[in-house]
């Protein structure tokens, strides 16, 4: 990937010091590979009829969230897309409850009541994914807002793609942590497409986030997102960097996404051959290698697979035997009272 | 009991919840520093100082999502939105972020906020600075909308607003600013979803909100000393949750209604609530229900327009004199 090796890390970043160690390495597999199964499970389910609505998988993106999770503490906050099924599971949302959600069923996430687009679990300190592209970019700076003014240290950390960055919210979010040196990491997965358009088509930059840190004081920061200990070291950084008081960063990291933008989209305009080379850096055989090179048991590394795969048939299953949502409710929760009342 | 203007009511009301709450925080644009463009909140950051009252770039969409994020995770945010016809820039957060992030999490999100805007005629501003856009929040499902119409109001609804667990749009009305009114000293906590009786009568219903309440009691007082009819006016000061208890007694006295709206006419919020006054009051009407509002036009920028488009204290009178006569 001629991109990816452009990254300022490059190799260095790359490098074959050890300083992630074993425990963290094979989490940061994991992860990776709950979510690599779980998202081929939902388009599996969808192919079946049995995920309703719309979803948006990160197939082939697996590394940005598995790599910035493994970096956070309990206490920091996540911020989601519409494509964040992978940064709840990489909280450590069980599959069961993910899946039921994208199956609307009672089992689920919200209980059927937010769909595949708003996977929240506060419990994970996962605030909320948005489907209104850059609306959650402002939202973080207040939850990052919030750890300042009581002088806690925990961090918000907003995921987004590529095509947020030509919204006007991304440019307010920017401005406004900046100028009050908030502690919140925005992350641009630049997965090449803002949804079936090139985003180099339609971007006045090459790089849709790297190239505007520049005008908002922020250093540029493009690296390669399918490597899991680039993603994982640049997180580190980052999360260091607002703990310490010091404010924002802005991270591109470059990535491809293996399916469409939608279930609805079979991604016919994009170029021939440049899924399969792509898939040549596909995150998790790459991390596999890794583990190999860096001599992890191999043992260890199987026993996670099995695990992975049984604990994601398992969910299916428990999914499957779950009802729809109970209609009790439908009229709970508008207000804070547990009610929808707007009348006496 | 003191005499204070709406706009001296408006930073007594924050200042009375900064200082009961410190989780309560303020900002806006030019609202610390220069005290707010209507000086609605002079004093403020002096009192409070500018980690709590701060002043913001001209990013409507960033002040209002910082302080939904800021309610979710514990924080009690009065985010002010200078001019309410500049909701429409951020009205992403009004319509599908703070109403629905409970709902849709199935309540394990909270958006306990305060967003107060300028709303109104009278400045003489034009189509974009002058609109009553009440109506346009009243439509979600999930938010709280309060107008009120004098200083007291100002400060009780404004401390119910803050202490509400759910997101709260405040309309402050422009032309009021420099009214003035008798306050209560000490603590004034008011309640949502109360209707008030501005003026007591028996001939006839007249609802009103904000600005349009003055020209209501105005108009009722016209008609006693012209034509000796006694009207009631009752201040709707919320909208959500809308008080349809008092409205209906009060029909049930009076047996006719009228609704004086500053909002233009299409889904004006009087459209509502006549609608459920027919469904549920029909046979207390004895005649049809009649709505004075702005009709459906921009607000022309020239006084002399502005004044012929608005409900007047003398079109109040007349129409409601003439619906009266049949």
């Amino acid at each position: 990937m001629a991109q990816n090796t452009a990254s300022p890390q490059g190799a260095d970043a790359r490098g074959m010091n050890d300083d992630i160690g074993e425990e963290v390495r094979l989490r940061l597999y994991r992860t990776q590979l709950v979510i690599r199964e779980a998202e081929q499970k939902a388009f599996e389910l969808f192919l079946q009829n049995l995920v309703k609505g719309t979803s948006h998988l990160s197939l082939g993106q697996e590394a940005i969230a598995a790599g910035f999770a493994s970096a956070m503490r309990p206490s920091d906050l996540s911020f989601c897309t519409y494509r964040g099924h992978a940064h709840t599971l990489a909280r450590g949302v069980a599959v069961d409850k993910v899946l039921g959600e994208l199956m609307q069923r009672d089992n689920g996430l919200m209980r059927g009541k937010g769909g595949s687009m708003h996977l929240t679990s506060v419990e994970h300190g996962v605030m909320g994914s948005y489907a209104i592209i850059g609306a959650h970019l402002p939202i973080a700076c207040g939850a990052a807002l919030r750890a300042q003014y009581k002088g806690a240290d925990d961090v918000a950390v907003c995921f987004f793609g590529d095509g947020t960055t030509n919204i006007g919210a991304f440019h307010e979010a920017l401005n406004f942590a900046v100028v009050w040196k908030l502690p919140v990491v925005f992350v641009c997965e630049n997965n090449l497409y803002m949804e079936y358009t090139p985003i180099h088509e339609v971007t006045a930059v090459k790089h849709p986030a790297g190239d505007r840190a520049a005008a908002y004081n922020l250093d540029r920061i493009v690296i390669d997102g399918n490597d899991a200990d680039i993603v994982y070291r640049t997180a580190q950084a980052a999360f260091a960097r607002a703990r310490a008081g010091a404010g924002p960063s802005l991270i591109e990291c470059l990535t491809y996404r293996h399916s469409g933008h939608s279930r609805a989209d079979p991604a016919t305009y994009r170029p021939k051959g440049e899924l399969e080379k792509w898939k040549e850096h596909d995150p998790i055989p790459l991390y596999r290698a890794r583990l190999k090179q860096f001599g992890i048991d191999e043992g260890a590394v199987m026993r996670i697979d099995d695990e992975v795969k049984q604990m994601i048939e398992t969910a299916v299953e428990t999914c499957k035997a779950a009802p729809p949502p109970d209609p009790d409710i439908l009229f709970k929760d508008v207000y804070a009272d547990g009610g929808w009342a707007w009348r006496n | 009991m003191a005499e204070l203007t709406y706009r001296e009511a408006v930073a007594r009301g924050i200042a009375q919840e900064m200082a009961r709450d410190p989780d309560v925080i303020f900002f806006g644009e030019d609202v610390a520093k220069p005290g707010g463009v209507f000086k609605a909140t002079v004093g403020l950051i002096d009192q409070f100082g500018p980690k709590r009252v701060r002043d913001c770039p001209i990013s409507e969409q960033a002040i209002l999502g910082a302080a939904m994020g800021a309610a979710m995770t514990g924080l009690k945010p009065i985010a002010e939105i200078m001019f309410s016809d500049f909701i429409a820039v951020c009205f992403d957060y009004i319509a599908n972020e703070f109403p629905k992030s409970r709902y849709m999490s199935n309540g394990q999100l909270k958006c306990p906020l305060v967003v107060r805007t300028g709303n109104g005629a009278g400045s003489r501003f034009g189509a974009q600075h002058s609109q009553s856009v009440e109506n346009w929040c009243m439509m979600i499902p999930g938010l709280k909308v309060v107008a009120p119409s004098n200083p007291r109001d100002v400060i009780g609804l404004m401390a119910a607003a803050v202490r509400d667990p759910d997101p709260v749009i405040f309309f402050e009305h422009k032309t009021l600013y420099a009214v003035k009114g008798e306050v209560p000293d000490g603590e004034i906590v008011d309640t949502l979803g109360t209707a008030s009786i501005a003026r007591p009568g028996k001939d006839a219903t007249i609802l009103a909100l904000a600005m349009m309440v003055p020209r209501a009691v105005a108009a009722a007082e016209k008609l006693k000393a012209e034509h000796g009819i006694d009207c009631e006016v009752v201040d709707v000061r919320s909208l959500v949750p809308l008080d349809m208890q008092t409205i209906l007694g009060s029909l049930t006295r009076t047996h006719r209604l009228f609704t004086v709206e500053e909002n233009p006419r299409l889904c004006g919020w009087g459209a509502e609530i006549v609608s459920i006054a027919v469904e549920e009051g029909f046979y207390e009407l004895d005649g049809p229900p009649i709505r004075i509002t702005t009709p459906h036009v921009p607000l022309p920028a020239a006084d002399t327009l502005e004044d012929m488009i608005l409900p007047t204290v003398d079109r109040i009178a007349d129409t409601v004199r003439r619906g009266l006569e049949g």
